[in-house]
Parts: C-alpha cells; sequence; structure tokens
C-alpha cells in the first residue's frame, strides 16, 4: 500500500489552510472543532442559565412578579432543551475532539469534514430555538419533554423546536458515528482496546448509545410534527392513538441520553483522580465492563419516568428492579474512584477538586435517584421540586463538575499556558457552596409537595425559595468567574510545561509538546 | 488497520459543510412557517433545497474526485465501511419508532380504548369496536384497507429481484465484467423505478378508491408513514444507485477498490429488509 497523502512532504497540511474567519468556518482540524464546540457550549451555558436566573428571580417570592406563567412556561422548557442539547452535549462532544484523537495517537477525526458539518449544524438548530421566542405564540411551553397534547396545541414555537431537534439529532448522529470509526479504526499500533484510556472508552460507549437512540428522538418528533400538521393520530386516543405512547417513545431516547451526558463525565473523572492520586485508575477493566452495563441497562429502564402515567403493576415491578439494578455497575464505579485515591499521594489543584465534588455530589444524585426508582415513593414526589434536585444533582454537579475538571486538566495542554490556581480553586469552593445551596433545600420542598413548573406557590414554601434562588444567583455570578479565569490562562497564563501534572500518563502529557501542535500525530507514535 | 503506509490522510478544509448548514437553516425555518399556513416558508424551503442539492453535488463530488485520484489509503476505506455501517443501523432505529408505534397501538392502545368504551358505555365512543384495521373511536368515516396479494406482493417480489441484481452487479465489478456491472445496475435502477411508481399508485388508489388516508386514524398514520418513509428510502436509494452507475460508465472504482458501489448495495439491502418487515406487519397481519 504506498503512502497517500495530501502532499508530497507529509507535515505541510497547513500550505493551503485559509485564514480569518475562513479557517474556523472550513476547518477540518479536530482541535479547531473541539475548539469551537466548547465555546459554543460556553454560550449555550449562559443562554440557559439566563433562563435559569430568569426561573429563579420569579420563583424569589410567592406570587406572579416577573414572568407571566406562559413566558415562565417557555423559559423552563428552553431552558431544560438549552442545556442538555446546546450546552452539556456539546460540550463533551468538544472535549472528544480535543482528546480522542491526541490520546489515542491518530492525526484526527475518520471523517474530518463531516465533523466540521456537525459542529456547524449547531448554531444553526440554536438559533431555531432562541428565535422560536420572538415568533407569534411564543417558544414551546410544554416542558423539555415537549409531551402531547400540550406540544399538539402550541403554535409555531413548537414546530421551530420540532426542526431544532431533527438538526441537533443529525449533528450527534454524524458525531457519534464519527467518534466510534476514529476509536475503532485510527488507534496507534499497540493501542488495544483494554489499554484505551477510559475517556475514550467511556466515549465509544455513549457513542453507541447515540447511534441507537438519536434516530428514535427524531422518529419521535415526526410523529409529532405529523400529529400536529398532517392529521395523524400516533397520541390522539380518538384514532387510536395515544399520548402515552409519546411517552414510551421519548424516554426510550430521554433515558439513555441521561447516560449520555453522564458517562463521558465518568470518562474525565477517570482520568483526573489517577493523574492526581499518582496512582494508575484502580480496576480499569471492571470500569469498562461498568460502563457497558450502564448503558445496556439504560435502555431498559426508560419506563420509571412514567410510573404515574398508567401501566401494570408487572411493568412497574421490572422498571423499578431494572433502575435500581444500574446502581450496582455506578456503585463499581464509585468503589473504583475511591479506591483509585486510597493511599495514593493526593494533591488537590482544580481539577481534582471538581472530581472529588462530583464523586461526593454525584452520589447524592445516584442516591436520590435509587430513591425516586422505588415505585409508591416515585408517585409522591412525581413532578415535584425533589425529582429537580435529584436530576440537577447528576446533571450539574455530575455533568458540569467534570467539564469543568476536564477544562481545568486540559486547558494548559490545549493553550500552552497555565490558568490561575486560586481563582480555580475559588470558583470550585463558590461552586459547591451555591450549588448545594441552590438545590439541597429543593429535596426538602419536593418532600413537601411544591409542584415543579409552576411560577406560583403556597405560603410555606417562601422560605426555601428565596434561599434557592439566592443560591441560583451565586451560582450564576460565580460562572463568569470561570470565563475570566479561560480567558486569563488564553491572555496571560504563565508558559506550561508538556507534562503539565507529574502523575498524568496518557498520550497527549507523555508524547505530544505544549501546546498540542496543529496536527497532533502526522505519524502514529510507538507506544510501549 | 493499515497504518503501516506511515502517513495518515486528513482532507483539506471544504465550505461544503457551512453551506449545508446554511441549507437547513433556510429549510427548517421554511418547513416550520409552511405548515403554520405562512407564505415566506415556501420561498424559504426553495431556496434551502436548491442550496442543499448543491451542497450534494459539490461534497460527494469531490469524495468520489479524491477518492479516483488515490487519495485514500486503506485505513480511509475501512473508516467509510464503519462509517456507513453504522449510519444503516441508525435508520434501522428510526424505522424502529415507527414499528414501536404500530405495535403499541395494536397491542396495546386500540384494545384499551375497546375495553373503555365497554366501561363506560353509552354516550363515550360507544361501542367501539377495535378490530384492526380500525380509525380509532372518534373518527366515522370508514374506509378499505389495503389488501397485501395484490400490488404490495407484486412489489415484494420487485424489490426482492432488485436485491439479486445488484449482487448480480457486484459479482460483476469484483470479477471486472464492466458491461455486465452496468447492465445489473441498471436492472437494480428499473426495478426499484418501477417498485416508487407502483407506490404512487397504490397512493392515489388508497386516497380515490378506498378512502383510505393519512387522516384515517391508527391504521390510516401508520400505513402511510410507514410505506411512506420506506419509499422516500428507496427513492434516495434509487438516486444513489444512479450516481454509482454514471460513475461506473465513467470508469470509476476498480476490482478491489469499489466502497462507493458496496455502500449503496448495504443501503439497497437494507431498504429491502425493511421493506420485508413492512410487508408483514403492516399489509399482512
Amino acid at each position: 500500500m504506498a503512502a497517500v497523502h495530501g502532499d508530497a512532504h507529509g507535515h505541510g497540511h497547513d500550505d493551503h489552510h485559509p485564514s480569518g474567519i475562513m479557517r474556523w468556518i472550513t476547518t477540518t482540524n479536530h482541535k479547531d472543532i473541539g475548539t469551537m464546540y466548547l465555546w459554543f457550549s460556553l454560550a449555550m451555558f449562559f443562554v440557559g442559565g439566563t433562563l435559569a436566573m430568569g426561573i429563579r428571580a420569579e420563583l424569589y417570592q410567592p406570587g406572579i412578579q416577573i414572568l407571566e406563567p406562559e413566558l415562565f412556561n417557555q423559559f423552563t422548557t428552553l431552558h431544560g432543551l438549552i442545556m442538555v442539547f446546546g450546552a452539556i452535549m456539546p460540550a463533551f462532544v468538544g472535549f472528544a475532539n480535543w482528546q480522542i484523537p491526541m490520546m489515542i495517537g491518530a492525526p484526527d477525526m475518520a471523517f474530518a469534514r463531516m465533523n466540521n458539518w456537525s459542529f456547524w449544524l449547531l448554531p444553526v438548530a440554536a438559533s431555531l430555538l432562541v428565535v422560536s421566542f420572538f415568533v407569534p405564540g411564543g417558544a414551546a411551553a410544554g416542558g423539555w419533554t415537549f409531551y402531547p397534547p400540550l406540544s399538539t396545541q402550541g403554535g409555531l414555537g413548537v414546530d421551530l423546536m420540532i426542526f431544532a431537534v431533527h438538526i441537533l439529532g443529525a449533528s450527534s448522529i454524524m458525531g457519534s458515528i464519527n467518534i466510534i470509526t476514529t476509536i475503532l479504526n485510527m488507534r496507534a499500533p499497540g493501542m488495544t482496546l483494554m489499554k484505551m484510556p477510559m475517556f475514550v472508552w467511556t466515549w465509544l460507549i455513549t457513542a453507541y448509545l447515540l447511534v441507537l437512540v438519536m434516530p428514535v428522538l427524531a422518529g419521535t418528533v415526526t410523529m409529532l410534527l405529523t400529529d400536529r400538521h398532517f392529521g395523524t393520530s400516533f397520541f390522539n386516543a380518538a384514532g387510536g392513538g395515544d399520548p402515552v405512547l409519546f411517552q414510551h417513545i421519548f424516554w426510550f431516547f430521554g433515558h439513555p441520553e441521561v447516560y449520555i451526558m453522564i458517562l463521558p463525565s465518568f470518562g474525565i473523572v477517570s482520568e483526573v483522580i489517577p493523574t492526581f492520586s499518582r496512582k494508575p485508575l484502580f480496576g480499569y477493566s471492571s470500569m469498562v465492563y461498568a460502563t457497558a452495563s450502564i448503558a445496556i441497562l439504560s435502555c431498559f429502564v426508560w419506563a420509571h419516568h412514567m410510573f404515574t402515567s398508567g401501566m401494570p403493576v408487572v411493568g412497574q415491578l421490572f422498571f423499578m428492579y431494572a433502575t435500581m439494578l444500574i446502581a450496582v455497575p455506578t456503585g463499581v464505579k464509585v468503589f473504583n474512584w475511591t479506591a483509585t485515591m486510597w493511599r495514593g499521594s493526593m494533591s488537590f489543584e482544580t481539577p481534582m477538586l471538581f472530581s472529588v465534588g462530583f464523586i461526593f455530589l454525584f452520589v447524592i444524585g445516584g442516591f436520590s435517584g435509587v430513591i425516586c426508582a422505588i415505585v409508591p415513593i416515585d408517585i409522591q414526589v412525581q413532578d415535584t421540586y425533589y425529582v429537580i434536585a435529584h436530576f440537577h444533582y447528576v446533571l450539574v454537579s455530575g455533568s458540569l463538575f467534570a467539564l469543568f475538571a476536564g477544562a481545568y486538566y486540559w486547558l494548559p495542554k490545549w493553550t500552552g499556558r497555565m490558568y490561575n490556581e486560586t481563582l480555580g480553586k475559588w470558583h470550585f469552593w463558590l461552586s459547591m457552596f451555591f450549588f448545594n445551596l441552590t438545590f439541597f433545600v429543593q429535596h426538602f420542598l419536593g418532600l413537601a409537595g411544591m409542584p415543579r413548573r409552576i411560577p406560583d406557590y403556597a405560603l410555606q414554601f417562601a422560605d426555601f425559595n428565596m434561599v434557592s434562588s439566592l443560591g441560583a444567583f451565586g451560582f450564576g455570578m460565580t460562572q463568569v468567574l470561570f470565563v475570566y479565569i479561560v480567558i486569563n490562562c488564553i491572555r496571560s497564563g504563565e508558559k506550561a510545561p508538556q507534562k503539565v501534572w507529574d502523575g498524568a500518563t496518557t498520550l497527549e502529557w507523555t508524547h505530544l509538546p505544549t501546546p498540542a501542535p496543529y496536527h497532533s500525530f502526522e505519524k502514529p507514535p510507538v507506544l510501549k | 488497520m493499515s497504518q503501516e503506509s506511515g502517513h495518515y490522510y486528513v482532507p483539506a478544509p471544504s465550505a461544503y459543510p457551512i453551506i449545508g448548514s446554511t441549507a437547513l437553516f433556510f429549510m427548517g425555518f421554511g418547513a416550520a412557517l409552511t405548515m403554520n399556513k405562512m407564505e415566506l416558508g415556501y420561498g424559504l424551503l426553495a431556496i434551502g433545497f436548491a442550496i442543499l442539492i448543491y451542497m450534494m453535488f459539490g461534497w460527494f463530488g469531490t469524495v468520489s474526485r479524491e477518492s479516483e485520484s488515490g487519495k485514500y489509503n486503506d485505513q480511509v476505506d475501512v473508516s467509510f465501511r464503519w462509517g456507513m455501517g453504522w449510519f444503516i443501523l441508525t435508520e434501522v432505529m428510526f424505522f424502529c419508532a415507527f414499528f414501536g408505534a404500530l405495535f403499541y397501538m395494536r397491542v396495546f392502545s386500540i384494545p384499551w380504548l375497546e375495553e373503555e368504551s365497554t366501561v363506560l358505555g353509552q354516550g363515550f365512543w360507544s361501542a367501539y369496536d377495535g378490530t384492526w384495521p380500525t380509525t380509532g373511536p372518534g373518527a366515522h368515516e370508514a374506509f378499505t384497507p389495503m389488501g397485501a396479494w395484490g400490488l404490495p406482493a407484486i412489489n415484494t417480489l420487485l424489490l426482492l429481484s432488485s436485491g439479486v441484481t445488484c449482487t448480480l452487479a457486484h459479482y460483476a465489478i469484483k470479477e471486472n465484467r464492466r458491461e455486465a456491472l452496468k447492465k445489473w445496475l441498471l436492472a437494480t435502477i428499473a426495478l426499484g423505478a418501477i417498485f416508487i411508481a407502483c407506490q404512487a399508485y397504490e397512493y392515489v388508489h388508497a386516497y380515490n378508491d378506498l378512502n383510505l388516508k393519512l387522516t384515517s386514524g391508527a391504521y390510516g398514520s401508520t400505513f402511510f408513514m410507514l410505506t411512506g418513509f420506506h419509499g422516500f428510502h428507496v427513492t434516495v436509494g434509487a438516486i444513489m444507485l444512479t450516481v454509482i452507475y454514471f460513475r461506473c460508465a465513467a470508469g470509476h472504482f476498480t476490482a478491489d477498490k469499489h466502497f462507493g458501489f458496496e455502500g449503496v448495495a448495504w443501503y439497497w439491502h437494507f431498504v429491502d429488509v425493511v421493506w420485508l418487515g413492512l410487508f408483514i406487519f403492516v399489509y399482512l397481519l
């Protein structure tokens, strides 16, 4: 097989690179694309965060202060959609883009141009979502799960949301096919599957989940669209359909989606903890199997979101036990992280702080998840703030904290400069404090019966809501500090050495200079 | 993995992705406005489609030129195989959603509605008889369901034989019999086109003679959505085969390297298998 390559010398990809804005628009470089993903998700994080601030401002006191109920519903709906599809998922894909080729010794992603398209679809979808606020009838207001019949009744905003979901789905599918192919086909010789860094493993499994469930979501929103405009009866009982059918198909997507947002964060934490404990990851292979088990189980638990929708007792029991079963592989993971730290030579730089914070808070969210899985309790807490508290513990202090851990961990490698450690620690401790202030009290609110998605509440909930809102404002403000830290790092951070963290073992630290060169590996690295 | 060659292949920067995004931007807004009866929508939709077609010509053209100029090594070939394989899986899952809806209605929601109507008695969709095919309890317009043994059976034969001709074309390309290759490809495309024509006739027949419409409750929804999406996929497959035909006529592909052909053949067989599912679960049962 002859060496076939873009140019004769084999190192000058850069000759034919456009510069300026066209560099970013036409790029096929995984680092450029990863950077765009990360900045986009950060921007979306603040858009979704602004909506959250609006929600908490309205809930600061009982009564209607700031947002009319219609607008409040639009805020909660778009807050969920933007955070899930615009902030958390693209951020993980950004990490995948930057890190996977570097960690497996590949030059780039397998489908570099498709990679570019996966990213550039996101601003299109985001603009459909954001513009929907300003069309007649406003944005979709039926919750981020857009259950019919509410979503069959909405106006133009719902259609814009449907097409946004289609485009986001196309982006995710292309992204995940790309990641699978990269991992399976582009590894350096000697990088066997069971030698891959955990972050790569978790993304491989996540990508499989994405190709399985994203098309199902596309099918669901298509049915919604035809029910809305072309007179089909998928979710209409008068025609023999069933609104509950939507819930089944949606959650067949939606529950694996939950794991799509947490598995890569397990991966990040599994890189950070060994580095700062200066020990190899405890139980590597059991971590791989646990991740796969979580992914497989996640496809058989969807109806635990629907215990109050009505289903036979046998169904309730099955979904209850299957859900609880997920706690086992998750427990394996938490045990392994703890065992990795055990008697390690630990230090607590910002990435490690966020990772330890992740373990502590994610376990709280995991436990409240097991509690919600119990049918009799779930019937009590369904659609209350207990559920809000539960999934913010796994999504904010889970996914988001792990994203921060990863960002601090790899920023020096990406930018060639160190972030400000003191400010990073401030960012962690403030986030930790305000996060718990915001969401811990919501457990009590939920157990006391405060329903979600309602702009007003009974007087007895007033104190805890005020505490929660204050926490939310503090948390929102703290995130501005993160932006400052990142920009400060890029502009005027100290120069970082090749191996920033002495305990790091993956290829990007051991084989590549800092900052990572534009093309990581032109030739496959030699692995021991 | 074949990295012995020493160098990796990374494609040059391209403007086609952003052009594709622009197309979807227009199409997304255009479709949403069109469905809400806003005039502006049609124009946006048309612009979107035009840009999309331009993008596909450009992007696929670039890829086949790069392929023919020998830029793709074995590793790229393997990547394409993985990519196409998983893409077909996503298509399978897309159809699963609609088959799932069909099964759910037939096994759960319609029997439940029948049960409820006997419990609640007169006045509430009184005496709903939930036997399939049904329009559901709320609709009153009667229709005749589509029989399996007329046109659909012929369609099954058409698609199955197109799978055979496609495989014969594959043998031909592997043995470097270029004339036979073109002949069998043409036969595959023709069978696909006849299939689409038959489906179109069936739709006209359903609307005009059987009073079977998209709005005919559970049966109409699942019948038209499943066969419609399948028909759309056959159309896409036939277009892809046509492109491959012209590429073969232009002398593209060799006996060893022809994944462009194989990928389309995989897709065509996938469309075939989905049809068998449709024939059994939509037409027959």
